[in-house]
């Protein structure tokens, strides 16, 4: 049981908001400790899989090329595609942002995001579209807001481990590696395709569920009128 | 030719001596020497870090974790584009912006397919450089500056970046303490462990779980595999570790999507989009994460078993 001591020094530490570089820092010491290693055995243990993982930090090479497209309006040009999709559906503004964001993040790009994406240029599309359609009032604006959110979590999620350099897929590597199993990036990658399809589709249902929702409230708003 | 993996750590190695530089340089850079010696560590564990004894290695590791604890590192200046500018180029340059974003994953997945000795790992550092030089030529702007923009992503990022490595070591260190078996021992009092599918359903509901509890599926990710996944879904079953470890980090994801711990994804989002229930996001998540989890147990149960 004393063991299991990291365990319970990582749940407190994010708990409690420490920075998690040094909670795990901690947790990895006490476990070497009541392991019986010295400290030096765990420096160099800790050193020896630092090493061994770099390749989970390479995306590094990828950034200057990023920082050098956005100079020059990489991020405005994808928000001008986006924005020519202005006459859609609340539910498929989503459905098209979350297929974009599942895409480009599944082909290594971080293109999206709640502060650039969603907030200035998504939720403002979904709630004009539902608007449109008589969906008005806090309790509609809440909904939508929340699901455009979601939009982007569900693409960004089940899209980024389709990218065989993606850092979740380096962590699944470099996890069975240590306990002596020799894994393939590329499979990694073909097998999270069903679960990228099943989220989609998922995802598609409840954005279309939500369209008809937004339908409905249009009639009975139609019938109060009448 | 071959390039190996080893030339692109000593280019990524070079690319962090450069940030760090330019970090020194920097005039209004906020925690210039906290930020340039976190980077500088961190190059020199890229190009030398095989030759340079692992408790020395060790030891810059924990100087780095100090320096991210104490809050040293910053943002600095990086001369960068006003909007008007990238608006103006974003217009002139059209969707061949894109050219050299898309280079990346072509090279990679190219390089990972032709020459499969080199691997994804390799082809990645590949389609980074031949994307660079793409975009040099597309854009024509002088390599110095490239590298501000490259450190201003890296600075936004911050000290996350060694956060998977470091996630990786503790796995490592659990491994070596027994940890992972202790974990199985505890499972195994609760979970029918002969039925192949309660296994599996331990696996990927106690990544959701996990992830829930931590906020992180990386973090759960070392945990729960090596206390379940390895010594009782691969080990025990004999699944493929590649297909379960994959669907096990996805489930792990499903439980992001539950868990205000995960702040960035679901309670920051919320309060961005000024929505009055800040758990708002999480509850529109619900209904599909959940349907999600069953679905993934399902795929690990189908898929990660090949002729068994």
């Amino acid at each position: 049981m004393i063991k299991l001591i990291g365990v319970v020094i990582v749940i407190l530490g994010l708990l409690f908001r420490f920075n998690p570089l040094l909670v795990v820092l901690v947790a990895g010491f006490a476990t070497g400790m009541v392991a019986g290693m010295s400290p030096v055995d765990i420096l160099s243990a800790i050193g020896q899989a630092f090493v061994t993982n770099r390749y989970m930090s390479l995306l590094i090479l990828v950034l200057p090329v990023i920082g050098v497209l956005e100079r020059f309006g990489l991020r405005e040009k994808a928000e001008d595609i986006i924005r020519s999709m202005r006459t859609l559906t609340a539910g498929r503004v989503m459905f098209v942002y979350q297929i974009f964001r599942q895409v480009t993040v599944g082909l290594g790009l971080q293109l999206g995001g709640h502060p650039s994406f969603i907030r200035p240029i998504i939720a403002p599309m979904t709630e004009a579209a539902a608007a449109r359609e008589g969906a008005r009032g806090t309790a509609w604006l809440e909904r939508i807001r929340g699901m455009s959110a979601s939009a982007e979590n569900y693409g960004n999620f089940f899209g980024q481990l389709l990218f065989p350099a993606a850092g979740g897929l380096l962590l699944v590597k470099g996890v069975l590696e240590n306990a002596g199993y020799k894994v393939d990036l590329l499979i990694m990658a073909q097998y999270a395709i069903p679960s990228a399809i099943a989220a989609s589709a998922i995802a598609l249902v409840r954005f279309l569920l939500l369209d008809r929702a937004i339908r409905s409230a249009d009639k009975t708003k139609g019938g109060e009128q009448a | 030719m071959t390039v190996t993996l080893d030339q692109i750590y000593a280019v990524t190695g070079v690319f962090l001596l450069i940030f760090t530089v330019l970090t020194l340089l920097d005039k209004k850079q906020s925690g210039k020497w906290g930020t340039a010696m976190f980077w500088g560590i961190y190059g020199i564990t890229f190009i030398w870090g095989k030759e340079i004894p692992p408790a020395v290695v060790g030891a810059m590791v924990v100087v780095m974790a100090l320096i991210a604890g104490a809050k040293w590192m910053g943002m600095g200046d990086y001369l960068s584009a006003a909007t008007d500018f990238r608006r103006k180029m974003a217009d002139k340059l059209g969707l061949w912006l894109f050219g050299p974003a898309l280079a990346v994953p072509l090279v990679t997945f190219l390089v990972a397919w032709l020459f499969p000795k080199m691997g994804a790992l390799v082809g990645l550092g590949i389609g980074s450089v031949v994307a660079l030089a793409l975009a040099f030529l597309l854009t024509r702007i002088m390599p110095v500056q490239a590298f501000q923009e490259g450190r201003r992503m890296l600075d936004a990022v911050g000290w996350a970046i060694i956060l998977s490595q470091f996630l990786a070591a503790l796995g490592f260190l659990f491994d070596k303490a027994g940890v992972g078996k202790v974990v199985a021992e505890m499972v195994a009092t609760v979970v029918p462990v002969d039925i192949r599918l309660a296994t599996v359903i331990a696996y990927c509901v106690g990544m959701a779980l996990f992830t829930m509890v931590m906020g992180n599926a990386f973090a759960a990710f070392a945990v729960i595999t090596t206390g379940i996944g390895i010594p009782l879904v691969i080990k025990m079953h004999g699944a493929d570790p590649a297909i379960a470890g994959v669907i096990a980090m996805l489930s792990g994801y499903c439980g992001t999507l539950l868990t205000p711990m995960a702040a960035n994804f679901n309670v920051v989002p919320a309060a961005l989009l000024e929505m009055q229930d800040k758990n708002g996001v999480i509850k529109a998540q619900v209904m599909t994460a959940v349907p999600l989890l069953v679905v993934n147990i399902f795929l690990m149960y189908y898929l990660a078993f090949p002729g068994k």
